[in-house]
C-alpha cells in the first residue's frame, strides 16, 4: 500500500520539542563522565548510565505524549529546530532535530528496550572486571542511536550513525584479549564501512542535488515536495532519475548497518560480543538503524509513485529484503550456538522489515521494527540468561531440560519465540501479517510473497529446533544450570509481557500504529478483520505457523541428541545440511574474492612502498650524502685552507710592517724626512696645478 | 749676487760637510764651529747685525762648547772599530738628498713669486730692545719660562743618582 | 737668480747635509749636531725673507730668529744631557745598539 503522508507544514516547536536535544545529549554526557572513572567506581558507572536512559525514557514519553495529543485532536505534529553549524563560502551545513510520530515511537523504543538491557546488563557483567568501561561504551551507543532518531540534518544522522558504528565495534570486541573476538568486531566495522561510502556518496549527491542537508525546513526541506520534484526529474544515467540513485546509494548505507544481503556477514560474528550487547545493538536498535533510515527517507524512496506501481529504489529495497529474509532463516536452521541462530534470525526478521518498507510503506515496516526489537531483545536476554545459567556454555547441543531448572526464562522465552514465530495473537503476529498482506497485494509480482511465507515457515521451524534443543529433552552439559538473579529475570518478564501484547495496536481491526504514523484518525471496528483476503491470510500465515512448529516438534521434539551425533535433519539430506551449516559459503567467497585481491594488492602497495618510493627516497638521501660530502671537502680545503692562508699572509705582513718598529732612532728620523718629503712635494705640486 | 755671498756660502756650506763626514767626533765639533761662524757672517751680510752677533754668542759661545763637553765626557772621540757611518746609511744620503731636491725645486720654480726687496732696513738695537718689551713681550716670557726649565731640566737629567759610580 | 733665492738655496743644502749627518752618523752627539745645523738652516731662511720680504722695519723675521737661537741652544743643553745620561747607562753612544724601543 502506498502512503502519502499528508502533514501540514511544521510547526514552532513546543517546548519539549525545543529540549528534545537532551533525550541524546544526557547518556553522552553520562559517557564522557564514565570514560573519566577509575575502573573500580562500578556502582557509580551503572547507577550514571542507567540514570542518564532513565531521564531520556521520561523525556521520550513526554514527547509521545505531545505528538499523540496532537494526533488525537487531529493535529499531525511535525516540530523541527534547526540551525546552522557552519559555513563555509556561501554554504551553510545546517544541524537539527525533528518530532514527529516516527521519531517519538523509535525514541521511546530505543530508551524503554535500551534501559532494560541497562539493568539487565548489571547482572551479566557483574563478574566481568571491565564493568564500568562496558557502561561507559553502553551510554555512549545508546546516546548516539537517540541522535540517529531525532536528527532532522542527514549530516547529523550520518555524523551519529558513524558512532553507532564506532561503538558497536567497541562493544563487539569488549574482551578484545580474545582473538576471534577483535576480528569480529573488525569484520563488522569493516563490511558496515563499504554500505558507508555509498550512503556518504547519496549524502554528497543528495547535498548538491537539493542544496540542504534538512529534511524538513518549511517547505524547503529536501523530503518535502519542491524538492523531490526536482530530485525526480533530474537525470542520473542508465535511466534513472537523481531520487532513484540517491534512494539506492542511501540504501546501500543501510544495507550494510542492517545486515541484508550481500553484507550481513559481520552480524553473527558480532555474537562474540557480551549478550547484553547482542540484545541491545544487534536486535533490537542499531541494526534497525538501517530500516529506520529507508524510513526516515521515504518520501524520496517512494517519489513518484503510482498507486498500483512501485518505484525502482523500493523495488530494490523489497527484493533484497525478501532475498535476506529467505536466505538467512535457511542458514540459521542449521546453527549450533544459541546465539548464532538468533543472530542469522535478526537478518533474516530485517529481511521481513525492509520488505515490508519496500511493499507496504512506513507503517508496516516500523510496526515489525518495533514488535521485533521487544522480542528480538528479549530472546537475546533469554538466550544471555541461559549461557549466564549454564556456566558460560553457548552449544545448544550440550544444553537440554532447562525448562525444569530455569523456569522463568523458560516461559519468557517461549513467549519470545512464540511472537518472533508469528503464532496468533503474540505481537509478532500481527506485524509479520501486515507485511504479509502488502506483499500479496503487491502489482509488480507475487514472488515475494511466496518467498516470505516460506520464510515464515523456516522461522518457525528452526525455533522449535532452538528450544527443543535447549529447554526440553535430558539435561547433556557438564555442571549444574541455575536460574538467573531476579535483576535479569525481571527486564525479560517486561518485555514478555510486550511481546505478547505489543501486537494488539496493529491490529486490522484497530489499526493505531498506521494511522498514528501517517496521521489519520483511527477506530476500532471488528469490520477491520472482514475486509476481503484479511481473513484468508491471517488463517494462512497461522497454517504455516502451525506447520512449521509441527515439523519442528517432530524432528526434534523431546529428543535429546548428543553432540557427536548428526542432525535429524542432516540424516535426511545430508548435503543440504552440509550447505547450510557452513553458511551456505558466504564469507568463503568473501575470502577468495575481494580478500585475497586486498591481499595481493597490500603486496604491491608494499613492493612499491619499499622498492620505488623507497629507491627514491635512498637515492635522494644519497645525493644529499654526496652534496654534503662535497660541501665538507669544499670547506675544509677550500674555504678553510683560502681562510688560513689569508691569515698567514697578514702575519707575513705584519711581521714586514713589524720591522719599521727597531726601536733606533735614526730609522725613526728617516721616516719623517720621507714623509715631509711627499707632503711637500705634494703640496708643490697640488699649488702648481 | 756679490762675490762675498758665494764664500761665505762656500765655507759655510764646507764646514757644515766636514761636520757630518769626519771620523773624529772632536774634529767634527770644530768645523760646526766654523759653519756656525759662516752662518753669523751671513747674517751680517743680510743686514741683520743683531741676529748675528746673537749667534756667535750663543751658538759659538755655549752650545758649541757644549758639544765639545759632551763629546770629552761620553768618550766619542775615540773612532769605533766598525765606522762611523750606520749599516743602511745609503738609505739616510737617498733622503737627505730628496728632501734637497725638493725645496731647491720649490725655490727655483717660485723664483718669479718671491718678494723681492732691495732697499736695506735701518734696524737698531733700541729698536729691537722696544719690540722685544712692546710686541714680544708674550713670546720673551715664555722663552725665560722655557730657559729655566730647560736649566733644571738639564742638570738633573746629568745629575749623578745616588750610589751609582763616576 | 735673485739673491733671496740664493740665500734660501744655501739653506736648503744646509738643511739636507745636516738632514743626512742626522740619518748617517753612529754617534748619538753628531745626531744633535745635525740638528743644530738643520736649526740653523731655518734661522737663515727666516732672516733672508726677513731682509727681502716687505715691511721689514717690523722686525718680524729677526725677532723669529732670536727667539730660536734661545730655543736652540735650551734644547741642545737638555739633549747633550740626555745623550750623557743614555752613555752612563749602557756605555755606549752607538745608536745601532740602542734599540730597547724595538716593537
Amino acid at each position: 500500500m502506498q502512503e502519502a503522508i499528508p502533514f501540514t507544514p511544521s510547526s514552532v516547536a513546543s517546548w519539549i520539542g525545543q529540549i528534545l536535544w537532551l533525550i541524546p545529549a544526557l547518556p553522552i554526557v553520562a559517557a564522557g563522565f564514565i570514560a573519566l572513572l577509575k575502573q573500580p567506581s562500578r556502582k557509580l558507572a551503572s547507577s550514571l548510565a542507567i540514570g542518564s536512559l532513565f531521564v531520556s525514557l521520561l523525556l521520550a514519553l513526554t514527547a509521545f505524549g505531545d505528538v499523540l495529543a496532537g494526533w488525537v485532536t487531529g493535529h499531525a505534529v511535525r516540530e523541527t529546530v534547526n540551525f546552522a553549524w557552519m559555513h563555509i563560502g556561501a554554504t551553510t551545513f545546517d544541524l537539527g532535530w525533528v518530532l514527529d510520530p516516527l521519531s517519538a515511537v523509535m525514541l521511546v523504543m530505543v530508551t524503554f528496550v535500551g534501559l532494560l538491557i541497562f539493568i539487565y546488563s548489571v547482572g551479566y557483567m557483574a563478574h566481568d572486571e571491565n564493568y564500568t568501561r562496558f557502561f561507559c561504551f553502553l551510554a555512549l551507543f545508546a546516546g548516539a542511536m537517540l541522535g540517529v532518531v531525532i536528527a532532522n540534518s542527514i549530516l547529523l544522522l550520518f555524523m551519529c550513525w558513524e558512532i553507532v558504528g564506532l561503538t558497536s565495534y567497541l562493544l563487539i570486541g569488549f574482551w578484545y584479549q580474545k582473538p576471534s573476538a577483535a576480528a569480529a568486531a573488525k569484520k563488522a566495522f569493516l563490511t558496515t564501512r563499504v554500505g558507508d561510502i555509498f550512503f556518504l556518496l547519496g549524502i554528497v549527491w543528495l547535498f548538491a542535488q537539493t542544496g540542504t542537508l534538512l529534511f524538513y525546513n518549511q517547505g524547503n526541506g529536501s523530503m518535502e515536495p519542491g524538492a523531490l520534484a526536482g530530485m525526480l526529474a533530474a537525470h542520473a544515467g542508465l535511466g534513472l532519475s537523481a531520487a532513484t540513485a540517491i534512494g539506492l546509494l542511501i540504501f546501500a548505507g543501510a544495507a550494510g548497518k542492517s545486515g541484508q544481503l550481500p553484507l550481513h556477514v559481520w552480524l553473527p560474528d558480532a555474537m562474540e560480543g557480551p549478550t547484553p550487547v547482542s540484545a541491545l545493538i544487534h536486535a533490537a536498535t542499531m541494526v534497525a538503524a538501517g530500516v529506520y533510515l529507508i524510513a526516515r527517507v521515504y518520501p524520496l524512496m517512494s517519489a513518484g509513485l503510482q498507486p498500483s506501481g512501485t518505484t525502482v529504489a523500493l523495488s530494490v529495497v523489497t527484493w533484497v529484503g525478501a532475498a535476506t529474509a529467505v536466505f538467512a532463516a535457511l542458514i540459521a536452521v542449521a546453527q549450533n550456538d544459541i546465539k548464532r541462530i538468533l543472530a542469522y534470525s535478526t537478518v533474516s526478521q530485517l529481511g521481513y522489515m525492509m520488505a515490508g518498507l519496500g511493499l507496504g510503506g512506513v507503517a508496516v515496516g516500523m510496526f515489525h521494527l518495533i514488535t521485533h526489537a521487544f522480542f528480538k531483545a528479549l530472546l537475546f536476554m533469554g538466550a544471555g540468561s541461559v549461557i549466564h545459567g549454564c556456566h558460560e556454555e553457548q552449544d545448544i547441543r550440550h544444553m537440554g531440560g532447562l525448562r525444569k531448572s530455569m523456569r522463568w526464562t523458560f516461559l519468557t522465552y517461549a513467549a519470545g519465540m512464540l511472537a518472533l514465530a508469528g503464532f496468533i495473537p503474540f505481537a509478532g503476529f500481527w506485524s509479520k501479517d501486515a507485511i504479509l498482506e502488502s506483499a500479496h497485494s503487491w502489482h509488480p509480482s507475487k514472488a515475494p510473497f511466496y518467498l516470505l511465507v516460506f520464510g515464515a515457515l523456516l522461522t518457525a521451524f528452526y525455533m522449535t529446533r532452538q528450544v527443543s534443543y535447549v529447554f526440553f529433552g535430558e539435561y547433556r552439559g557438564h555442571g549444574h544450570p541455575h536460574e538467573s538473579p531476579r535483576v535479569m529475570t525481571t527486564p525479560l518478564a517486561i518485555l514478555a509481557f510486550f511481546a505478547v501484547l505489543l501486537g494488539l495496536v496493529g491490529t486490522p481491526a484497530w489499526p493505531w500504529f498506521r494511522s498514528f504514523l501517517t496521521g489519520r484518525p483511527s477506530h476500532f471496528e471488528w469490520a477491520g478483520f472482514a475486509e476481503p483476503g484479511i481473513f484468508t491470510l491471517m488463517l494462512t500465515s497461522t497454517a504455516v505457523v502451525v506447520v512449521g512448529l509441527l515439523l519442528g516438534w517432530w524432528l526434534y521434539g523431546n529428543k535429546s541428541p548428543r553432540a557427536d551425533e548428526p542432525d535429524a535433519l542432516e540424516r535426511v539430506m545430508p548435503p543440504v545440511w552440509r550447505a547450510l551449516s557452513n553458511r551456505l559459503y558466504v564469507d568463503e567467497f568473501y575470502g577468495a574474492t575481494f580478500i585475497a585481491f586486498y591481499h595481493w594488492w597490500a603486496r604491491v602497495a608494499d613492493w612499491l612502498d619499499r622498492r620505488v618510493w623507497g629507491g627514491i627516497v635512498a637515492a635522494v638521501t644519497w645525493l644529499f650524502g654526496q652534496l654534503a660530502r662535497f660541501n665538507r671537502f669544499f670547506d675544509e680545503n677550500w674555504v678553510n685552507g683560502g681562510f688560513d692562508k689569508g691569515c698567514e699572509e697578514l702575519s707575513v705582513g705584519g711581521g714586514l710592517l713589524a720591522r719599521v718598529q727597531s726601536g733606533r732612532v735614526q730609522t725613526y728620523l728617516r721616516l719623517l724626512a720621507l714623509a715631509v718629503v711627499v707632503l711637500a712635494a705634494i703640496l708643490i705640486w697640488s699649488s702648481r696645478g | 749676487m756679490n762675490v762675498v755671498f758665494w764664500i761665505l756660502a762656500v765655507i759655510t756650506v764646507f764646514g757644515g760637510l766636514t761636520a757630518v763626514t769626519l771620523k773624529n767626533t772632536v774634529h767634527c765639533a770644530l768645523a760646526l764651529t766654523v759653519a756656525f761662524a759662516g752662518l753669523a757672517l751671513l747674517f751680517l751680510q743680510l743686514d741683520a747685525q743683531f741676529a748675528g752677533f746673537a749667534q756667535i754668542l750663543v751658538y759659538i759661545g755655549a752650545v758649541a762648547i757644549l758639544v765639545v763637553f759632551a763629546i770629552l765626557l761620553t768618550r766619542g772621540s775615540e773612532t769605533p772599530s766598525e765606522g762611523v757611518f750606520s749599516h743602511t746609511w745609503f738609505s739616510g744620503l737617498l733622503i737627505a738628498a730628496a728632501v734637497f731636491a725638493v725645496l731647491a725645486w720649490a725655490v727655483l720654480n717660485s723664483t718669479a713669486a718671491l718678494p723681492h726687496v732691495s732697499s736695506a732696513p735701518t734696524v737698531s738695537v733700541q729698536q729691537i730692545g722696544s719690540a722685544l718689551m712692546g710686541r714680544y713681550v708674550l713670546p720673551l716670557e715664555i722663552v725665560a719660562l722655557l730657559l729655566t726649565a730647560a736649566m733644571l731640566g738639564a742638570v738633573m737629567v746629568a745629575l749623578h743618582e745616588k750610589g751609582e759610580q763616576k | 737668480m735673485t739673491p733671496l733665492a740664493g740665500y734660501l738655496l744655501v739653506a736648503a743644502l744646509l738643511f739636507a747635509i745636516g738632514l743626512a749627518g742626522a740619518l748617517t752618523r753612529r754617534n748619538a752627539i753628531l745626531v744633535l749636531i745635525g740638528i743644530e745645523l738643520m736649526l740653523n738652516a731655518a734661522n737663515l731662511n727666516l732672516v733672508a725673507f726677513w731682509r727681502y720680504g716687505p715691511h721689514p722695519e717690523l722686525l718680524t723675521g729677526m725677532m723669529f730668529a732670536i727667539f730660536s737661537i734661545a730655543v736652540a741652544a735650551a734644547e741642545a743643553a737638555v739633549g747633550l744631557g740626555l745623550v750623557i745620561a743614555i752613555y752612563r747607562h749602557v756605555r755606549t753612544t752607538d745608536l745601532d745598539e740602542i734599540n730597547r724601543m724595538k716593537g
